[in-house]
């Protein structure tokens, strides 16, 4: 009987042990998922998005599309060159511009602007847009994408810091586009 | 000679190794399996050891950081002792590992190993492939140059398209907002530690199924797999007809991988390391990215899909892959192994064979992308150009400073995007090809808000030239007589 009863101590004991940690396991387990998802809660608390300048207004003459270079406002200390980002600036006329992302629509490689025929082209699979950014033909759904903009004591802002693709908040703050607007 | 021995017997009194090794390396494996067609899967676990010791040593130069990887790996290249041989191995050895694994992967399949009882052996392979491909990408990746910049930019759209949770995909893929420092940092660690810790465990499972479960008879036509019978036959067939696995059928083994490991050598002494190109600063947007040669294929599939299926079959379709690969061992798992009686599993794989290679090669030349400099740097051949009017060759103008020549090729100069032009005057009439240019249509851009009338003018009148010499472009012959002349207007 004793031997018995000296077998479900230590089996009680082993029990309690691997609740014990269990238990400490869990604990340790909430700051290590919150660790690996604070890319995510740390956009959802402070938000990634600010308002980051382009430079002054004059720097873009009306009627044409130029590029524009900024630092992204959220920025690590290893970040180095890519930091910056690229946006293509239309000034449509006076105060009236459109800001695109350099991100096709389609899979995120840098169009490029051609003056001569109106047209950004896609150098991965061909996606071609209008000089407003709606699409003109490839495989892309809709037109480039935008941000939203201000002009604020002569310089041109831009609401940016986040990667442009379809999934973003730069994707939904502006609807799509038909393709003959 | 005398001292060596008495140290092995003294390490072996305590770790007592020798004798279970000699069992497995003496283990009798079916006498026809000692062939040239099962090395593929010891060239592969080879080629493997070969990236871990090659990878750790670029690991003590390269530096995990967004600002300073490319100037690592320049560094490499240029000015540590045979920095370059080393990255040249790794590269070349990625690639040998991948085509490596696939070939194993078929042969395996032709020969029906998949099939009971080694249904988990299969499964684990097909976990294998898919960390091995996952090592390509993110060594790729690591490889912080341009093409791997804006290719975690695609990595990033294609994760942003999964309904509701995209955009935290993408976050937590980059480790933040943008493609950034803590972006190549968690690519680091995944192909540092992560993929490569869960290979090992996965190579050592694989490994430990073929040790217990033995290796695969030579498949014999009629020879049928029935679960309640093989497991008999099997070890009938390994007594009876069987011989120690070394040095029986090692050799071959032994042959081949060093073959391969002098292939890979070879490759890389002669062609070098892969890149890096240029550096990845996303301000400079005068690039044309592409990925590696193991994901061309799906690089040249996203040029074709229609844009209403792209989402769905880049989400859907993997899944279905990937789940199709993991059920064949048990909706397959008995009945005929040969290869010579399977003429489904065969054209599957000469199916998915062409399809792939076809699509590797379409991408190596991308015919679906327009040529972003032609425009300014493929000339119009002179002989489009002889015993034109004035008009015409103003029309020519246009069609080189208005980008046509991008998408459209003259006597094989330009892109692909569009068709050719050579002849384009015999297919469409002059009112057909002013209404193409201004309106578009058939996937090319409208021009008609770019071109003044002049300018079409003078380009429909340069289109009109191309025709064949003797064979007259197409006229609307209603037209002709509407205006009562024979002749063009």
């Amino acid at each position: 009987m004793s031997t018995d009863s000296t077998i479900s101590r230590r089996t009680l004991f082993m029990k309690m042990g691997i609740l014990f940690n269990g238990l400490v396991a869990t604990a340790v387990a909430v700051p290590i998922i919150r660790f690996l998802l604070a890319p995510i809660t740390r956009g959802r608390a402070n938000g990634y998005l600010s308002w980051v300048s382009l430079g002054s207004i004059s720097q873009f003459p009306e009627g044409e599309t130029r590029l524009a270079t900024f630092q992204n406002p959220y920025v690590t200390p290893t970040d180095g060159k890519t930091a910056d980002t690229a946006c293509w600036v239309r000034r449509v006329e006076g105060q009236q511009f459109q800001i695109f992302a350099i991100n096709c629509a389609h899979l995120g490689c840098p169009v490029r602007w051609f003056p001569q025929s109106g047209l950004f082209m896609c150098p991965c699979h061909g996606g071609a847009y209008y000089q407003d950014g709606s699409r003109a033909s490839g495989p892309p759904e809709r037109g480039l994408f935008e941000y939203p903009h201000t002009i604020r004591d002569g310089l041109v802002m831009i609401q940016a810091g986040e990667l442009a693709t379809p999934g973003s908040p730069t994707a939904s703050l502006f609807g799509k586009k038909s393709p003959c607007a | 000679m005398r001292l060596i021995a008495q140290i092995g017997e003294w390490l072996d009194r305590r770790l007592q190794l020798a004798a279970p090794i000699r069992e497995i390396s003496e283990h009798p494996v079916p006498k026809n399996t000692a062939s040239w067609w099962y090395v593929f899967g010891s060239a592969a676990l080879v080629v493997f050891l070969l990236q871990l010791v090659t990878g750790i040593m670029l690991a003590f130069v390269y530096v995990p950081s967004a600002s300073e990887a490319w100037n690592s790996l320049q560094s490499l290249n240029h000015d540590i002792t045979l920095g370059w041989f080393i990255r040249a191995l790794h590269g070349w050895g990625s690639n040998f590992m991948v085509a490596i694994v696939l070939i194993h992967m078929v042969q395996v399949f032709l020969f029906g190993a998949y099939k009971f009882p080694r249904e988990l052996t299969w499964v684990v392979g097909v976990f294998l492939l898919l960390m091995t491909m996952g090592m390509a990408f993110t060594g790729q990746v690591l490889r912080f140059d341009q093409d791997a910049y804006w290719g975690l930019g695609i990595g990033a759209s294609i994760a942003s398209r999964v309904p509701f949770l995209g955009s935290d995909i993408v976050k937590l893929m980059l480790g933040g907002p943008i493609i950034a420092g803590a972006t190549l940092s968690r690519f680091f660690a995944l192909h540092v530690f992560v993929i490569p810790g869960m290979l090992i465990a996965f190579v050592g499972v694989h490994l430990l199924l073929v040790l217990k479960l033995g290796i695969n008879e030579w498949p014999m036509p009629g020879r049928l797999v029935k679960k309640a019978t093989y497991e008999s036959e099997y070890r009938e067939l390994t007594h009876k007809d069987g011989a120690p696995f070394v040095p029986y059928a090692v050799w071959k083994d032994l042959f081949f991988a060093a073959f391969i490991l002098l292939a890979v050598a070879a490759c890389a002494v002669f062609f070098g390391p892969f890149g890096p190109t240029g550096q990845p600063d996303p301000t400079i947007i005068q690039t044309a990215p592409r990925p590696d040669y193991f994901f061309l294929w799906l690089y040249a599939v996203l040029s074709f899909l229609p844009p209403s299926m792209e989402t769905p079959a880049l989400l859907i379709g993997p899944v279905i892959a990937i789940g199709a690969l993991l059920l064949l061992p048990f909706l397959s798992g008995e009945g005929e192994k040969s290869w010579r009686r399977r003429p489904i599993a065969v054209l599957t794989i000469l199916l998915i064979a062409v399809t792939l290679a076809t699509f590797t090669h379409l991408a190596g030349y991308t015919p679906w992308s327009p040529h972003m400099n032609a425009w300014s740097s493929d000339p119009i051949p002179a002989r489009f150009l002889q015993h034109r009017t004035a008009l015409e060759r103003q029309g020519a103008l246009v069609f080189q400073a208005k980008q046509c020549h991008n998408c459209h090729a003259l006597g094989r100069e330009g892109g692909q995007r569009g068709p050719a032009l050579d002849t384009v005057a015999v297919q469409l009439t002059q009112d057909q090809l002013i209404r193409q240019v201004i309106q578009g249509g058939g996937n090319m851009p409208a021009y008609g808000k770019n071109l003044s009338p002049a300018e079409t003018t003078a380009l429909v009148a340069f289109l009109q030239t191309l025709h064949p010499a003797g064979q007259a472009p197409a006229r609307d012959a209603s037209r002709a007589i509407a205006l009562g002349k024979s002749g063009e207007n």
